[in-house]
C-alpha cells in the first residue's frame, strides 16, 4: 500500500521509501519510517494532497506520495 | 555601524523568525543581498542590557542544513565558513514550541557544528493553548544550552532573550546529539586530517556539500571527492542515516520533557478554515475574488498617490526652471535627473500596495494554500502555484510583480515567472491601446451589448495572458535546472497577519526598489532625455533661427512653440535614430515618426502618446487623447499620400507593444531580482524578436 492510495481521512504508518533522494527530504520533514500519517485533504484538482505528520500539515504531490510505502495492516 | 557581537537567527520557515528579527532590531535594519543569490540579507542592530551592540543577521528559513534550494544553501555557508564576513559569534535557533519535533532537527545539526547556541522557544502562548507542557529547565539541561521561552508576536520574553545573549558563552557548551563519527568513520577522520578541520560534523558536511562551497579551494574539493570514492561514501544514504539518528535522539528528548494532556482529536480551527478555502468550488471563487481585489486595489488605490507624486514633480520641475539659471546643467538636472526620479517614485504606491497584500497572504498562511490549489495547472506550463500572483499583478504593473516572485522558492519556476510577467498587459500599455484602438476600430456595438472597441481591448488582455502561458511552457523545456522539482511543502497553521511585518515589508520593498532599480531607471531617463533634446551639429540653432523669421511670427506664440518642438524632435538624436531604424521597421508598417516614439517610449510605454502628440504638434494639452487621435487620423504618408495609421499599421503597432520590452524600469528590476545582466538581456532579446515577428505577421495579414 502506498500513501498515494489512501483516501481522505485514512491513515497509515510509514514503512519505507522507493526513491532515495525523495526519502531524504521527506525524512527531514519528519516523515520517517514508523511515523503515522493521515490524509487530510486532496487539492481541488486532485493533486497535490495534504497529510498530517509529526503534528503538522505537509503537502506533497501524488507522484511524491507514491514513493512512500505504508505498513500493511 | 560597528557591533560588538554578531548573531545569526536560524530556524524553520513559519516559526516567527522574521517577527523575532523585527522585534529585536526595530527599524534599525538594512536589507541587502547575499552575494551571488537573490535572497534578502537582512541585518539589524540591537542594544544589549550591558551597553554592547549586537549585529543580528536573519538567515533564510530552512528545515535542514542540507540545502534543497539556493536560498537554503546560504545558511550552511554563513555558519561554517569562518572567513565569511557574516560568520556569527553566536547562533539563536528559533524553535516553534508547537512543532518541536521537526524544528529540533535543524537545531541538532547547528549544535553539532559547535558554534555557541541559544534556543528561543517561540510561540509559547500557542503551546499553552494546545495544552503542551514543556519542562524548559530539563530541556535546557539535557541539551546543555540556554533555552528562552518567548512569544515574538506578543513581545514576551524578549528581555530575557537579550539577557541570555549578553551572558552567552564564547565557546560552545552544548551536548552532542548523535554519534557523528559512526556515519562515516574513516572518511570523517581523513577529511579532518587533510583539510584541517577538527569538528567531525563540519567534516561530514564538507563531504556532502564540498561541490557547492565557495570557501573550499578546488584542490580541497577534488581531494574530498577522491576520499569519498576511496571510502565508498554515498551522500544520500548517509544523510538518511543521519536524519534517522537525529530523530531518535529528538524522540527520546521530547519523551522526557514534553507532555501533551489528552490529544483530543477535535478539528482545529485551521482545518475548518481549510475546508472552505481549499474547497473545490468556493476555494477558487475566494481565490479569484482575492486576486481581483488585489488587482483593483493596485489600480484604484495607487491612482491618487501616483498622480500626487507625478504632479509634485511637475510642480518641482516648473519651479526649478523658474528659479535656476537656464542652461544645459539646469536642463540636465530638471528634465533629465528629476524626470527620471519622478519615474522611479511613481512606482512606490503600487509596490507598497502589492507587497502589503503579499505580506498578508504569506503571514496568514494563505499563500501556501494558493500553491496547493494551483499547483496542478501551473505545473503543466512550467510555472508554480505562486506564479499566479505575479501574473495577475502584471496586469497592473510588471515592476512590483517581478519583485514579488521572491516568494517562489524554486529557482526555475521563479525565473520563468520573471521572464513571462512583462508580457501581461500592464497599465502603461492601456493608453497606447486605447489610442490605437479608437483610431481604427469602429465605436459600434455588435449583438447590441458588445462594444467593438471594448472587445478589441479585452482581446488584447486575454491575448497577453495566453502568450505569457505559451512562452512559459516553451521555457520549461529551455531552462535547465539542477534543483529537483519538489513539492514537499509545509502547510502552516492559519494565523492573523502581523501588521508590523506588513509595514516592514511595504517599506523594505519600496526602499530596495528606489535604491537599486532606481539608479538604472534614472540613467536610462537621462540618456533618453539627451537623445530627445539634443541633435547633431547645429541643427537646433538652425531651427531656432528659422522660426525667428518674420513669416513664422504670425502663427502666434503657442503654435510656434509646438512647431519648433516638433521639428527639434525630428532633428534630435532620437529623431536621427528614428530615421536610421526606419528600414528595419518598415516591414512592420512603421515610418520614422513611429520609430522615434518606439525609442522614446522605452522610458515607459505610455510616453508613446506624448511623443505622438509632439510629433504631430498637437494643439493644446497632450493629455487630451482625442486631439492626438485627430492628428494621427489625418496623418498622410509624405510619399504616397496614403493615411499612415491604417488598420494594419495600428494592429501591427499594438502587437509590437504587446510583446516588446518597452520598459526600462522592468529591465532594471529584472536585473535587480536576478543579479545577472544575462537575464534582462535574454528577456529583452526574446521579447523584441517576438514583437517583431508578431507585428510583421499582423501587418502583412491585414495589409
Amino acid at each position: 500500500m502506498r500513501l498515494s492510495q489512501l483516501k481522505v481521512g485514512e491513515s497509515g504508518t510509514v514503512k519505507e521509501f522507493t526513491d532515495l533522494e525523495m526519502s531524504v527530504k521527506l525524512m527531514e520533514m519528519g516523515c520517517l519510517p514508523g511515523e503515522k500519517v493521515r490524509v487530510e485533504r486532496i487539492a481541488p484538482l486532485g493533486d497535490p494532497i495534504a497529510i498530517n505528520v509529526a503534528g503538522y500539515q505537509l503537502s506533497l504531490r501524488k507522484r511524491e506520495a507514491s514513493t512512500i510505502i505504508l505498513m500493511s495492516t | 555601524m560597528k557591533a560588538d557581537i554578531r548573531i545569526a537567527l536560524v530556524g524553520n520557515p513559519n516559526t516567527g523568525k522574521s517577527t523575532l528579527f523585527n522585534v529585536l532590531t526595530g527599524l534599525n535594519q538594512k536589507i541587502g543581498n547575499f552575494p551571488g543569490v537573490t535572497v534578502d540579507k537582512k541585518v539589524g542592530y540591537c542594544n544589549l542590557p550591558d551597553g554592547r551592540t549586537a549585529e543580528i543577521i536573519d538567515l533564510p528559513g530552512t528545515y535542514s542544513l542540507y540545502p534543497k534550494s539556493r536560498d537554503e544553501s546560504i545558511v550552511f555557508s554563513v555558519l561554517a565558513d569562518s572567513s565569511n564576513e557574516l560568520n556569527p559569534d553566536l547562533v539563536i535557533v528559533i524553535l516553534d514550541a508547537t512543532n518541536l519535533k521537526r524544528n529540533l532537527l535543524l537545531y541538532t545539526q547547528v549544535a553539532d557544528l559547535k558554534i555557541p547556541v541559544i534556543i528561543a522557544l517561540n510561540m509559547m502562548d500557542m503551546a499553552k493553548k494546545a495544552d503542551l507542557t514543556i519542562d524548559v529547565d530539563d530541556f535546557a539541561r539535557k541539551l546543555g544550552v540556554p533555552v528562552i521561552p518567548v512569544s515574538a508576536r506578543k513581545v514576551e520574553g524578549i528581555d530575557k532573550l537579550k539577557e541570555a545573549i549578553t551572558f552567552a558563552n564564547k565557546i560552545a557548551l552544548q551536548q552532542n546529539s548523535i554519534d557523528i563519527e559512526a556515519i562515516a568513520p574513516q572518511l570523517i577522520e581523513s577529511i579532518k586530517q587533510e583539510i584541517g578541520v577538527d569538528n567531525p560534523y563540519f567534516a561530514l558536511q564538507l563531504a556532502h556539500q564540498h561541490e557547492t562551497l565557495a570557501f573550499l579551494t578546488p584542490q580541497q574539493s577534488d581531494r574530498i571527492e577522491e576520499l569519498e570514492k576511496e571510502h565508498s561514501f554515498h551522500s544520500q544514504k548517509a544523510q538518511g542515516a543521519e536524519t534517522i539518528a537525529r530523530y531518535n535522539f529528538i524522540n527520546d528528548l521530547l519523551y522526557d520533557t514534553v507532555t501533551q494532556s489528552v490529544t483530543a482529536e477535535d478539528e482545529t480551527l485551521s482545518n475548518r478554515i481549510d475546508k472552505i478555502l481549499t474547497h473545490k468550488v468556493f476555494g477558487f471563487i475566494i481565490f479569484f475574488g482575492i486576486l481581483m481585489f488585489i488587482f483593483q486595489s493596485i489600480f484604484a488605490w495607487s491612482a491618487y498617490p501616483m498622480s500626487l507624486i507625478a504632479d509634485g514633480f511637475v510642480w518641482l520641475q516648473s519651479n526649478l526652471h523658474h528659479y535656476l539659471p537656464a542652461g544645459i546643467l539646469a536642463n540636465l538636472l530638471i528634465d533629465g535627473v528629476i524626470a527620471g526620479l519622478s519615474g522611479v517614485m511613481v512606482f512606490i504606491p503600487q509596490i507598497a500596495i502589492l507587497f502589503a497584500f503579499i505580506s498578508i497572504l504569506e503571514d496568514t498562511g494563505y499563500m501556501s494554500r494558493v500553491t496547493f490549489m494551483m499547483d496542478k495547472i501551473m505545473r503543466k506550463v512550467g510555472l508554480n502555484g505562486k506564479s499566479v500572483v505575479p501574473l495577475i499583478g502584471g496586469f497592473a504593473c510588471a515592476v512590483p510583480s517581478i519583485m514579488s516572485t521572491r516568494t517562489i522558492e524554486n529557482w526555475k519556476d521563479r525565473m520563468i515567472t520573471i521572464m513571462v510577467t512583462p508580457l501581461v498587459t500592464c497599465s502603461a500599455r492601456l493608453p497606447v491601446y486605447t489610442l490605437l484602438i479608437s483610431l481604427v476600430v469602429p465605436n459600434k456595438n455588435i449583438w447590441w451589448i458588445f462594444n467593438m472597441q471594448g472587445l478589441a481591448l479585452t482581446a488584447m488582455y486575454l491575448f497577453s495572458l495566453v502568450s505569457a502561458v505559451v512562452v512559459a511552457w516553451v521555457m520549461k523545456y529551455i531552462l535547465k535546472s539542477r534543483e529537483r522539482g519538489y513539492f514537499i511543502m509545509e502547510l502552516p497553521v492559519y494565523r492573523m497577519p502581523r501588521w508590523n511585518n506588513v509595514l516592514h515589508s511595504m517599506f523594505d520593498r519600496a526602499k530596495t526598489f528606489v535604491f537599486e532599480a532606481g539608479k538604472v531607471i534614472i540613467a536610462v531617463s537621462v540618456i533618453l532625455w539627451v537623445l530627445a533634446s539634443y541633435g547633431p551639429g547645429n541643427r537646433f540653432d538652425q531651427i531656432d533661427r528659422k522660426y525667428q523669421q518674420t513669416q513664422y511670427q504670425k502663427a502666434g506664440p503657442d503654435s510656434l512653440k509646438r512647431m519648433v518642438a516638433s521639428e527639434k524632435l525630428e532633428n534630435s538624436y532620437a529623431g536621427v535614430l528614428g530615421h536610421v531604424i526606419e528600414p528595419a521597421i518598415k516591414p512592420l508598417g512603421f515610418d520614422w515618426k513611429i520609430g522615434i516614439a518606439l525609442i522614446t517610449s522605452f522610458a515607459a510605454r505610455e510616453v508613446f502618446v506624448g511623443t505622438m502628440a509632439t510629433m504631430y504638434s498637437v494643439n493644446g494639452d497632450a493629455e487630451k487623447i482625442e486631439s492626438v487621435q485627430q492628428k494621427m487620423r489625418t496623418a498622410r504618408n509624405e510619399q504616397t499620400g496614403q493615411p499612415v495609421f491604417t488598420l494594419a499599421v495600428a494592429m501591427s503597432l499594438m502587437m509590437f507593444y504587446a510583446f516588446a520590452m518597452q520598459c526600462a524600469s522592468t529591465v532594471a528590476v529584472v536585473y535587480r531580482e536576478t543579479k545577472n545582466w544575462r537575464w534582462p538581456a535574454a528577456q529583452f532579446a526574446y521579447m523584441t524578436v517576438l514583437a517583431y515577428a508578431a507585428s510583421f505577421v499582423t501587418y502583412h495579414l491585414l495589409k
